[in-house]
């Protein structure tokens, strides 16, 4: 299969980005849409320093730079939005799940990073996820420390309830979430550690100081609020439902009220 | 042996070792633990559980990670589960019979006391598993679910769907996080180890490189603990991660610490088959799979000419012209049987020409069974998202088509070798998890690796240390301006400056995809004497080519993935040649290391334990010179190392 892509390209988080027009051939359809990236680069790299390139107005020539790593759809570091949807047109996988099967032959196809002001760009399609980590060093945890904990078994946990809170767990960290909100709120997010925390007996102690510590420091990060337009949940590569933000707003009011 | 080589194993009986060896090593006071420094490479399940541990007792940590974010750490992508001997199903298991699977697993190549220490600990990381908030899979009672793994016959897994990993790790970096923000860990994201710096023979810090900026740093400690995972990904494709690499494992044993057994490496029987030149990676499919799932081919080589034309579906092919032949051929184990015996055994039906796709390297992995016998929504509920993502890269549903799976590299048994507390050959250097050789022998039981990573980073570790850094609490903070630091600094520039000058004519990939096949197809599922002296001359003649004629574009002071995959790779093309020269020496077959000419009649493994009950530990003597193999001999004090058998 041949394509036509428009690439993001930014030298770095100071300099202004633009796109740039690259053609890949003889794809096989199984082949991924980042081992399609990687042919790329390698056509870029072995093209590097021909002048016919950057004469046909080519401005970064090198390979282009893209966050991937597990390859398998769990590590939650590959991102993009691609046709203008994160990680692809299709629903609930990662960028790196996607296939070339997708697409038809001779598709152009547009890749963008990650469009949020509380994730800037690093170079080329590499966002800075930062903020994620701090909202969970904020307070994303139950304060217990190595040993002295109770037998396993003393701690009984209906089983729904668990079911629940491992639906809510299996958020990835990747940041779709906030790229395809309008408000680049990062709700769903959040949602997921406070709502699969606050489902188990072990998490209920700190409940409510832990949702205002992460929602205090979501805010002081710069990112919007949550309209429930739902977007967040189509985009989830793991499908978290909005209902954890349900109830993430259910612990915050009841925290606050508390105050 | 080597004068270095002690183990430091504790006398006394197998199950009072390790309580023996606590109550007698050193301990550091809290006021005294502010003052030392300890650097942590990696934020997998070892180096987060490591960090974390560390922090709360009161150290000052620094965790580095190559990611942007410690939980991208590859434990992430462990699928089944982790192993504990609590008996919670009362089927009979104890720390004794979990010890003992896995010395038995391992092909009597692990050391007893680290292994019994290791299922001695298993209980307590589910505690505080649990205690941490990782929703474990439950029974309707509220109490935790267990199923079975490869090489036991009692049910000790706990899961979290097929998630566990990311479960796991995510308690992990919780705890992390809780350090971070209390202010007694730093964490360093997007940096990578590049060099170790040694002052006075001692580890006292790195050489890091900010992936984002490029600047190289230094950062001195009292100590280094290493927990950067495996080297599997020398055979290019490997279901690691792209960024998984052996370099900091690699630098360490440059500066002096000795390699162990590198040839072990695991095969891993269910992954997804490899599907054309344009692969970057393999994807696995949970070993848990085989708990429901059962593995065939065809009996008839008819059969599997209309699969491949694709004139038939495999479930069109009647029972009786199946052959199950894990269950034909080891009928106690069954699906069951440990992954080098299951990886092996595919191997042989493909050789025979049974291989069910257009390549010939597939074998099915089938749920008809389990479905009849407890209905698709059991079957959703146990592996949903394994099935998911199995439809995803295949484009068939397992739910009605069997699976197709051929073995890929998985991890590595191999590492750096460690002492009883932990300590490689270089004082104040540490090594914990994948990174260390110890506890797994010639091939690791499934659920086995998170165990381990758990084991030395919540509960094993933060003891040993402290018997170390006791005698060094009037130590000053580490000179990072000391001339070891700039020494390494200027050879770590010297390395990155060469990469980037060579301008040649081939991509990184383009020789790293070269040494995986020579890996593969001489240093893989079997190995001959002179396939790897073949394989040494073609590493050698690569690494070569690759330092005269590789293309790394880009600077050195800029964020430039092409610079950071060479000089993983410079790292890989050594390592790939002393697994070599390890498999070579090794004339026994053993676990995941198999040599053709040591081979029952039968095909199984034939180990040679009067000649080789040794851990080989390798020791650098500079580039271009043959490495020195010292042995570590292995005693078995408590158990009898037999022919394993997984039959009846």
């Amino acid at each position: 299969m041949d394509f036509t892509l428009k690439v993001w390209r930014q030298k770095d988080a100071k300099t202004k980005g633009h796109f740039e027009t690259y053609k890949v051939t003889n794809i096989s359809p199984d082949t991924s849409f980042l081992e399609m990236m990687d042919i790329l680069n390698d056509q870029l790299i072995r093209e590097g320093n021909d002048p016919v390139a950057i004469n046909k107005g080519c401005k970064s020539s090198g390979p282009v730079a893209f966050d991937h790593d597990c390859r398998e759809g769990i590590c939650g570091t590959c991102s993009l939005y691609i046709n203008g949807r994160a990680h692809g047109p299709d629903n609930e996988i990662t960028t790196c799940q996607l296939h070339m099967r997708r697409f038809n032959d001779g598709d152009t196809i547009t890749v963008e990073p990650w469009r949020s002001a509380a994730m800037p760009v690093i170079k080329d399609l590499i966002v800075n996820r930062n903020a994620f980590d701090q909202i969970l060093q904020a307070g994303g945890y139950i304060s217990v420390s190595t040993g002295g904990v109770p037998d396993a078994n003393s701690i009984l946990i209906p089983k729904e309830k668990a079911d629940e809170s491992m639906d809510a767990a299996a958020c990835i960290g990747c940041g779709a979430c906030v790229a395809t909100c309008k408000n680049g709120s990062a709700m769903l997010f959040i949602s997921s550690r406070v709502s699969s925390l606050a489902l188990l007996p072990q998490g209920r102690v700190e409940a409510a100081n832990r949702v205002k510590a992460m929602v205090d420091k979501m805010d002081e990060l710069g990112f919007g609020a949550c309209t429930n337009t739902r977007a967040c949940e189509m985009e989830c590569p793991k499908h978290v439902s909005v209902s954890h933000i349900a109830r993430l707003n259910r612990e915050f009011l009841l925290a606050k009220l508390k105050d | 042996m080597s004068e270095k080589l002690i183990s430091k194993v504790p006398e006394g009986p197998l199950s009072q070792k390790w309580t023996e060896h606590k109550a007698h090593i050193k301990v550091v006071s809290p006021a005294n633990k502010r003052k030392l420094e300890i650097i942590v490479i990696g934020t997998g399940l070892g180096g987060a559980s490591a960090a974390a541990s560390l922090g709360e007792l009161g150290y000052n940590v620094k965790v580095f990670c190559i990611s942007d974010s410690p939980r991208r750490a590859h434990s992430i992508a462990a699928q089944g589960g982790i192993n504990a001997a609590k008996n919670y199903p009362n089927d009979n298991d104890s720390v004794y019979r979990l010890f003992y699977d896995t010395i038995k697993g391992g092909d009597y190549r692990s050391r007893e006391a680290n292994v019994y220490r290791l299922a001695e600990v298993s209980n307590l990381i589910i505690d505080q598993c649990v205690a941490q908030g990782v929703p474990f899979a439950r029974e309707y009672s509220g109490m935790l679910d267990n199923r079975s793994f490869g090489g036991a016959q009692v049910s000790r897994t706990f899961y979290a769907r097929g998630q566990t990993g990311q479960q796991l790790l995510l308690g992990a970096y919780a705890a992390l996080n809780r350090q971070i923000h209390l202010g007694n860990v730093k964490s360093y994201t997007r940096h990578e180890m590049l060099d170790l710096v040694l002052i006075n023979g001692e580890a006292k810090g790195i050489i890091a490189r900010n992936l984002v900026t490029g600047e190289i740093e230094r950062h001195g400690a009292h100590a280094v603990v290493l927990a950067s995972g495996g080297y599997g990904n020398v055979f290019f494709l490997s279901t690691n991660a792209m960024n998984s690499n052996g370099s900091a494992a690699w630098q360490c044993y440059k500066k002096g610490a000795y390699f162990a057994n590198p040839c072990f490496a695991q095969i891993h029987p269910t992954c997804i088959p490899v599907h054309g030149e344009q692969q970057s990676k393999l994807t696995l499919m949970s070993e848990s799979l085989r708990n429901d799932g059962r593995i065939w081919v065809p009996k008839k080589l008819e059969d599997v000419k209309r699969l491949r034309n694709k004139e038939i579906a495999p479930s069109q092919i009647p029972e009786e012209d199946r052959d199950y032949y894990l269950e034909r051929r080891y009928p106690a184990y069954g699906n069951l049987v440990p992954r080098d015996v299951a990886s092996r055994a595919a191997k042989e039906r493909c050789d025979a020409g049974y291989g069910v796709n257009e390549t010939g390297l597939a074998v099915f992995l089938d749920f008809k069974s389990a479905i009849d016998r407890l209905g698709e929504h059991v079957i959703a509920e146990r592996y949903g998202n394994l099935f998911q993502m199995y439809e995803k890269i295949m484009d068939v549903n397992p739910y009605k088509e069997p699976m197709m799976i051929y073995p890929a590299i998985h991890y590595t048994m191999g590492g750096l070798w460690v002492d009883y507390n932990l300590q490689t050959t270089i004082p104040g250097l540490y090594a914990i998890g994948e990174a260390n050789f110890s506890d797994h022998g010639g091939n690791r039981l499934g659920a086995s690796a998170l165990m381990q990573g758990l084991a030395d980073g919540y509960f094993i570790l933060p003891y040993t240390i402290g018997d170390y850094l006791a005698s060094r609490i009037q130590v000053p903070k580490t000179d990072i301006n000391d001339p070891a630091f700039v020494e390494a600094e200027n050879n770590v520039k010297k390395r990155v400056d060469k990469l980037l000058s060579i301008n040649g004519t081939q991509t990184v990939d383009f020789y790293h995809k070269q040494l995986g096949h020579i890996m593969w197809e001489y240093v893989g599922m079997a190995r001959n004497e002179s396939g790897l002296k073949k394989a040494i001359e073609k590493i050698r003649a690569l690494r070569e080519q690759f330092w005269h004629d590789v293309k790394v574009p880009g600077t050195g002071s800029e964020l430039n993935q092409e610079l950071e995959k060479a000089l993983k790779l410079a790292d890989f093309m050594e390592i790939g040649e002393l697994m070599a020269l390890d498999a070579l020496d090794r004339k026994e077959s053993c676990g995941g290391h198999f040599r053709e000419e040591m081979q029952t009649e039968d095909g199984e493994t034939l180990r040679d334990d009067n000649n080789f009950m040794y851990v080989s530990a390798w020791e650098y003597k500079g580039d271009g010179i043959e490495p020195h193999l010292h042995k570590e001999f292995l005693n078995y004090e408590f158990v009898k190392p037999s022919t394993r058998n997984y039959k009846d």
